[in-house]
């Protein structure tokens, strides 16, 4: 244990904005021939890729470490201890930012590596299995996952039969231990997906996907034209670990996913994305806030479905002449300025100045990928497959990180031709604008790449308590 | 002979707890950022300072107990293995109480710094002193003394005079600091500064056992 705090930690988001540049990038690479029953299964790894531009592996893999299984579906991950440590009402600052979890969406495992010896090489140091997990608090399909000031915190999908509720339990950052159910009175939530806090004011919030069983063979179109998937965003006092209220925002806007409170510890407000419109294919983002004594949602960004021939796409689109956007990922910078949103439909990352929160301007893209405009990358060989998906911002804000894959199952709705992971950087201007870097080109072969998280913290690993 | 040692101690160990982040100078910063006023630095520490003092208390009335009815060479053995005991089990499992939020009542404020405090054993730490300066009542000099003085330390009044006289110093070490790191230097320091006080802590719990022993 070290005598001074971890120096990756930082009191408020403006330090941490001036932390030394990032030198390696931890991504997550499932492999979906498992789960897909498809011949030529390797294990799911967690790639190290070097992000040093002084480096002679600059841009590349430098290492894959594999899990023991098949099919796990490695998803999103997280590290065991942050700047959340620095919090004065349970200061523990001398611990560690060492052990990266990754859950496993599909087996339920977490795996948990440990970066700290050799942080180009990782190596597996223990694995929660599902039955732990389970048992201890009747929960399964972990999904996110926050250092907090007093636990890690993981939020999972469902029950182990698959269906609801799905919901939040704790870790001890230490031992690893599951400590239990986090939620105490629920009220009616049921659905749930992401999920993170403002600490400043005591708040946690979560959003709504599927269950288990609504998501895991992919999108049931039955269930998106019947819209059963989720539309609601929960608030909880995460003193008391109880349901406060439910903002709805109207059940044409279906699975409200990505969850992103500003870092500043002071406001209140934040960013949801939802993925689809029923009504117009549209995406969407919408900014919770305080509203007197209450909290209020109200839609502040629309992106629309763009046209397209019926032979273009895929079976699932076919009926309905458009991509839709499907923004499946967005990210928030440390200042609270520029956020971030992925179209991983229609191929393009829009960067928007959200100085006012409640008027974003869009003031950057980029295109890549995408169902029909497949844009492609100047390194990349062959077709570009996927779009903009899991992306990542540098503490400094200067560099964005993005991935192409979301779900094995998802991916071959939506690319049935199947796709191949890749990763891209993109440089962003401080006062807006950004651009593709055409050096920098990452590719996994036959694994998919998922959530990217850069050593030493990022843009969605850490909370603050001071700001 | 009286002397001024054992309330010089007191005073030196309040200041001491009152430098420790975990104790309670770091939340007041904090709620001071949250609302962006020095007023409610100021403000949150007499609650914490009072927490600190109730949990003292709670030490010094246990040790008031034994003294009426624990036979002395018994009681400096029981305080210097508790000491002792309670310094190693710090050192090995350095865990503190993890309760409440950033949004809080001054009655939060009490009850987590009771708690911070009696999980680290500051009360304890202070219990030597009590058993060993038994025979020293405050000094007083000249016509200026204040109502304490002369109080021994073995009397209900003394006891509290002791517990106020640590509880001022820790009050104002970490009002110091408090507002030092609000007006001046800023949280940086934190960074730079925050070494593990815990381990010292613990350190001091185990000293503080063996003198119980061997003075």
């Amino acid at each position: 244990m070290p005598f001074r705090p971890d120096p990756t930690f930082y009191p408020s988001p403006r330090m941490a904005m001036d932390a030394p540049r990032e030198r390696l990038a931890y991504v997550a690479a499932p492999c979906p021939n498992a789960v897909l029953g498809k011949p030529g299964a390797q294990h799911d790894g967690l790639a190290v890729v070097d992000l040093d531009p002084r480096s002679p592996t600059y841009s590349q893999i430098t290492s894959l470490v594999e899990v023991p299984h098949l099919g796990d579906e490695l998803h999103h991950s997280g590290w065991n201890a942050c700047s959340a440590a620095l919090c004065p009402y349970a200061p523990h600052p001398h611990v560690e930012r060492r052990y990266l979890m990754l859950p496993s969406l599909r087996s339920s495992r977490i795996y948990v590596f440990d970066t700290k010896p050799d942080p180009k090489n990782p190596r597996l140091a223990r694995t929660i299995e599902a039955k732990e997990i389970s048992e201890r608090s009747g929960y399964s399909r972990p999904h996110t996952l926050h250092c907090g000031p007093d636990a890690i915190y993981v939020s999972a999908l469902g029950a182990p039969d698959g269906n609801g509720p799905g919901g939040i339990f704790l870790l001890d950052c230490e031992s690893f231990d599951v400590l239990g159910r986090w939620e105490l009175d629920r009220g009616p939530q049921h659905l749930h997906y992401d999920f993170w806090w403002h600490l400043g004011h005591d708040t946690l919030l979560t959003s709504e996907w599927g269950t288990p069983k609504m998501i895991e063979d992919g999108v049931i179109p039955e269930l998106l034209l019947g819209k059963k998937y989720g539309h609601k965003l929960h608030v909880w006092d995460l003193r008391r670990r109880r349901h406060v209220q439910e903002l709805d925002i109207g059940d044409e806007h279906q699975m409200a996913l990505e969850l992103r409170p500003a870092h500043d510890p002071t406001k209140a407000y934040g960013f949801m994305s939802v993925v689809v419109s029923v009504a117009d294919l549209s995406a969407s983002v919408w900014l919770w806030h305080r509203d007197g004594d209450k909290w209020a949602i109200r839609k502040v960004i629309t992106i629309p479905a763009e046209p397209a021939a019926a032979d273009d796409l895929p079976p699932l689109l076919k009926g309905f002449g458009a991509v839709p956007p499907l923004v499946t990922d967005i990210n928030l910078s440390l200042d609270d300025k520029f956020l971030y949103v992925s179209c991983w439909g229609t191929g393009e990352l829009r960067q928007y100045d959200v100085s006012d929160p409640f008027n974003p301007k869009h003031v950057g893209s980029v295109h890549i990928g995408g169902i029909t405009r497949r844009t492609p990358h100047p390194r990349a060989k062959g077709e570009v497959r996927g779009g903009p998906q899991m992306v990542e911002v540098s503490r400094d804000g200067r560099r964005i990180y993005f991935t192409n894959g979301l779900y094995t199952t998802w991916d071959e709705q939506f690319y049935p031709e199947g796709m191949k992971g890749w990763m891209v950087k993109i440089d962003a201007d401080p006062n807006g604008g950004m651009k593709m870097d055409p050096d920098f080109w990452v590719e996994f072969g036959e694994r998919r790449s998922h959530q990217i998280r850069l050593e030493g913290g990022d843009a969605s690993s850490d909370s603050f308590c001071f700001p | 002979m009286s002397s001024n040692w054992p309330w010089a101690t007191l005073a030196l160990l309040g200041a001491y707890h009152g430098l420790s982040p975990g104790m309670g100078w770091l939340f007041a910063v904090a709620l001071g950022l949250q609302e962006k006023s020095g007023r409610a630095v100021v403000r949150a520490l007499f609650p914490i300072a009072l927490g600190h003092a109730v949990s003292v208390g709670l030490a010094v009335a246990l040790v008031a107990a034994g003294k009426a009815s624990i036979p002395d060479g018994v009681l400096s053995w029981a305080t210097a293995i508790v000491l002792v005991g309670f310094g190693v089990w710090k050192l090995v499992r350095p865990r503190h109480p993890r309760w409440v939020g950033m949004r809080v009542t001054a009655k939060d404020l009490v009850v987590w710094s009771f708690l911070m405090a009696t999980a680290h054993g500051a009360g304890l730490m202070l219990l030597p002193v009590f058993m060993l300066g038994e025979d020293n009542p405050m000094p007083c000099h000249g016509a200026g003394c204040h109502a304490a003085a002369g109080l021994s330390l073995t009397t209900p009044s003394g006891y509290l005079a002791a517990i106020s006289l640590h509880t001022m110093a820790m009050l104002v070490a970490s009002a110091a600091v408090a507002l030092i790191v609000y007006y001046k230097v800023g949280l940086s320091i934190l960074r730079r500064a925050w070494f593990d006080l815990d381990r010292i802590w613990a350190g001091a719990l185990i000293l503080a056992g063996v003198l119980a022993l061997v003075l």
